[in-house]
């Protein structure tokens, strides 16, 4: 993809009438141990405006296990969305296994023929998405960061970071279809849910037996929730850079998140010197993340750091040096130092919590 | 046991500047390197040989200085390597690599057959972790993808156990034999590159493989390189900051407390989502 030579300016494109009849878009929820991964609502946000933008149906893909369990994930995907839901129930689908997913969403496609598939970048939306456009033998655009239609074409145009995050790019897929495209937990905001809407369910059968399919899981290890860092969902980060010198120094940022019950984050630099875990790197090679309050200290603010955390509500920007890229971006910037300022903050915060105690 | 592993030389984005007027990147002197992933995937591949013995063959598409790369893979304790380029093969695609790649692992597999074939999670130019599965279904192999741990293999038996990163938890998956595993990064570290295979890699005849030794027809030429390749880059552009600069606090009169006193009273007027979130808190 990258290789691919730049051609400037406006394409002129006739899609193949062979492919008119692909009609809608399509969000495949994923699921896993009895819960919809939320990057398939905020895509079901994204798709409910592309859907607009074409003046199609919009329709969620819900694979699992028979039972009360994926009806109720149908409603969710109404509730954010969706006008419609291709369900398809099978004791096979009840874990996560590339060969029986990849053949039933393959099959749904060839049989309702969708124009756009998005689907979550996560372990399993990746693992998925590869396989069936593979399969299909159709364009996929991975790990997207913004998704639109191109209104001379009516195709999607999707962009997403290259060469290491310092350039965006649009790429779209012409003549094939459905087009495909991944998009990263946290990158999309998450749409309201409306429990007023419902919808259609149409189902389908997967038609498999367990003996034909080879790979078995064994089983499947949770993550321990209590060590494993919710960074993606937390509403408030403390972050920490290479500006923060010396791992003792890094605690003046577990201090301030303990105060203000927020998670650690911080800089691929930090996380390469090991002092603190892969979990809790923000950025491009790390995770997205969007809370309330973002405050860095120490963090130049480069762009694969920023497009992780740049969608956060307010970001406190705290670095000694008044030219740093951070603060074209932040909303607060303080030039000083993160060793004198942290603990003030740690201190003004705990202030303004036992004040709001204090009011009820 | 016959382990193929796929490499991609790729610029160091580390060191990647964009030409700041032109928004276009300066590729000079920019080092090429071998993929960072793949490195886990050779070194896992390796141990696997270790352990089992067997042959590791490391492949590339790219264009003919990627030799460089499989040459480093070599002093490693790759067995053989080969060079797949062609002019046919630029402006590739997922798509289009994955059908590359599996043609020349077909070839391979007539004269020795493949057991697995490892790739790195993703590469950090393309970083679309897609190309691993699309090898997978192209060859009809097994795909296990995010594997952290090959835990056992029972090369005659055809079987294997591996460990698979999943979203909030790791599988256990049992699978045969032939499959494609992408590795997961952080599990295992390249070794040292000995004497004797420094200069063994230097010798080495790493095989140049163009289109046609790759085993692709003329009638296939149009599922290669940019004809190939469904999706097509409409434009490239520098992000643009689409956000106003941060509004500066004073620091020059306050202590530390005053300034962050400061920051906290503008925050929580002009954000209430961020003081009720505190408030919550309380
Ligand atoms: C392919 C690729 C992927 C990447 N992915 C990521 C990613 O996911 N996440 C990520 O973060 N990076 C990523 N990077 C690295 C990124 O380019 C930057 O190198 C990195 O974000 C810089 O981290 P930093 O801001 O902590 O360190 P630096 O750039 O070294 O900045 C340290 C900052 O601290 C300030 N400082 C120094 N002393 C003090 C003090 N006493 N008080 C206050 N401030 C001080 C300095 O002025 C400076 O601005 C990636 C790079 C590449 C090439
Ligand atoms: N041109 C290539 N030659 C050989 N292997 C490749 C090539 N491109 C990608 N790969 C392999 O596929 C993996 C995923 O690449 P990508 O889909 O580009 O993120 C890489 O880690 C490599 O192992």
């Amino acid at each position: 993809m990258s290789e691919a030579p730049v051609k400037k300016g406006k394409r002129k494109f006739e899609l193949d009438p062979r492919l008119a009849s692909y009609k809608g878009v399509w969000v495949f929820v994923e699921h896993e141990r009895g819960q919809v991964h939320p990057v398939s609502w905020e895509l079901m946000g994204e798709g409910r405006k592309l859907a607009d933008m074409l003046g199609v149906e919009l329709a969620g893909v819900v694979m699992g296990a028979p039972g009360e369990e994926t009806r109720r994930f149908c409603n969710e995907a109404f509730h954010y969305g969706a006008d419609l839901c291709y369900l398809m129930q099978d004791d096979i689908l009840k874990d996560y296994r590339n060969e029986p997913f990849t053949k039933g969403l393959t099959d749904l496609v060839n049989a309702y023929e969708p124009e756009i598939l998005l689907l979550g970048a996560t372990t399993q939306g990746r693992d998925l998405a590869g396989s069936v456009a593979t399969t299909l033998k159709t364009g996929l655009t991975a790990d997207c960061t913004g998704l639109t239609i191109d209104p001379d074409n009516r195709s999607l145009a999707a962009t997403r970071p290259t060469f290491g995050g310092s350039l965006l790019c649009t790429i779209v897929t012409l003549n094939y279809r459905p087009q495909m495209a991944t998009v990263r937990p946290r990158v999309m905001a998450m749409p309201d849910s409306d429990a007023s809407r419902s919808g259609r369910i149409i189902e389908q059968p997967l038609g498999m037996v367990e003996s034909s399919i080879i790979t078995k899981v064994l089983e499947f290890i949770p993550d321990a929730n209590q060590d494993k860092p919710q960074l993606a969902f937390a509403d408030i980060i403390v972050a920490g850079g290479k500006g923060m010198k010396r791992p003792e120094n890094f605690q003046l940022i577990w201090d301030l998140a303990q105060v203000l019950g927020a998670e650690v984050g911080a800089s691929r630099p930090v996380v390469q010197a090991g002092w603190v875990d892969l979990d809790r790197q923000v950025g491009q090679s790390g995770k997205t993340v969007r809370p309330k309050l973002y405050i860095a200290a120490g963090i130049s603010g480069a762009i694969q750091h920023r497009v992780g955390m740049s969608d956060s509500d307010c970001i406190i920007a705290i670095n000694n040096d008044p030219n740093a890229p951070i603060f074209e971006f932040a909303t607060y910037g303080i030039v000083g130092n993160a060793m004198t300022i942290l603990p003030a903050l740690t201190e003004s915060f705990r202030q303004a919590l036992a004040t709001a105690k204090k009011a009820g | 046991m016959h382990i193929v592993v796929c490499i991609k030389q790729v610029p160091d984005s580390a060191q990647i500047r964009v030409h700041p007027v032109t928004n276009t990147i300066m590729r000079q002197g920019v080092p090429a390197i071998i993929n960072p992933y793949d490195l886990f995937a050779l070194e896992e591949a390796l141990r696997l040989k270790d352990k089992h013995g067997g042959t590791v063959t490391v492949i590339t598409m790219g264009p003919p200085q990627a030799e460089g790369a499989l040459r480093k893979a070599l002093s490693y304790g790759a067995d053989d390597a080969i060079l797949i380029t062609d002019r046919a093969f630029a402006g590739a695609d997922t798509l289009a690599t994955s059908f590359a790649l599996a043609s020349a692992i077909r070839q391979i597999q007539k004269n020795m057959p493949v057991d697995m074939v490892f790739t790195g999670k993703q590469t950090i130019d393309g970083d679309t972790a897609q190309v691993g599965p699309g090898v997978a279904k192209r060859l009809d192999f097994q795909l296990l993808t995010y594997v952290s741990k090959v835990s056992s293999v029972l090369p005659k038996e055809g079987q294997i156990v591996v460990e698979r990163r999943a979203e909030g938890g790791v599988q256990l998956l049992k699978s045969r034999l032939p499959c494609l595993i992408t590795i997961l990064e952080g599990n295992n570290e390249m070794r040292f590159a000995t004497m004797p295979n420094m200069f063994r890699a230097a010798r080495h005849a790493v095989k140049v493989w163009d289109r046609e030794a790759a085993g692709i027809t003329d009638e296939d030429v149009v599922r290669i390189g940019l004809k190939g390749s469904p999706t097509v880059v409409s434009k490239v552009f520098a992000p643009t900051p689409h956000t106003d600069p941060a509004e500066m606090i004073d620091v020059e009169s306050g202590n530390p407390r005053d300034i962050a006193d400061t920051v906290l009273a503008k925050m929580f007027t002009r954000f209430p989502v961020v003081a009720k979130e505190i408030a919550k808190r309380a």
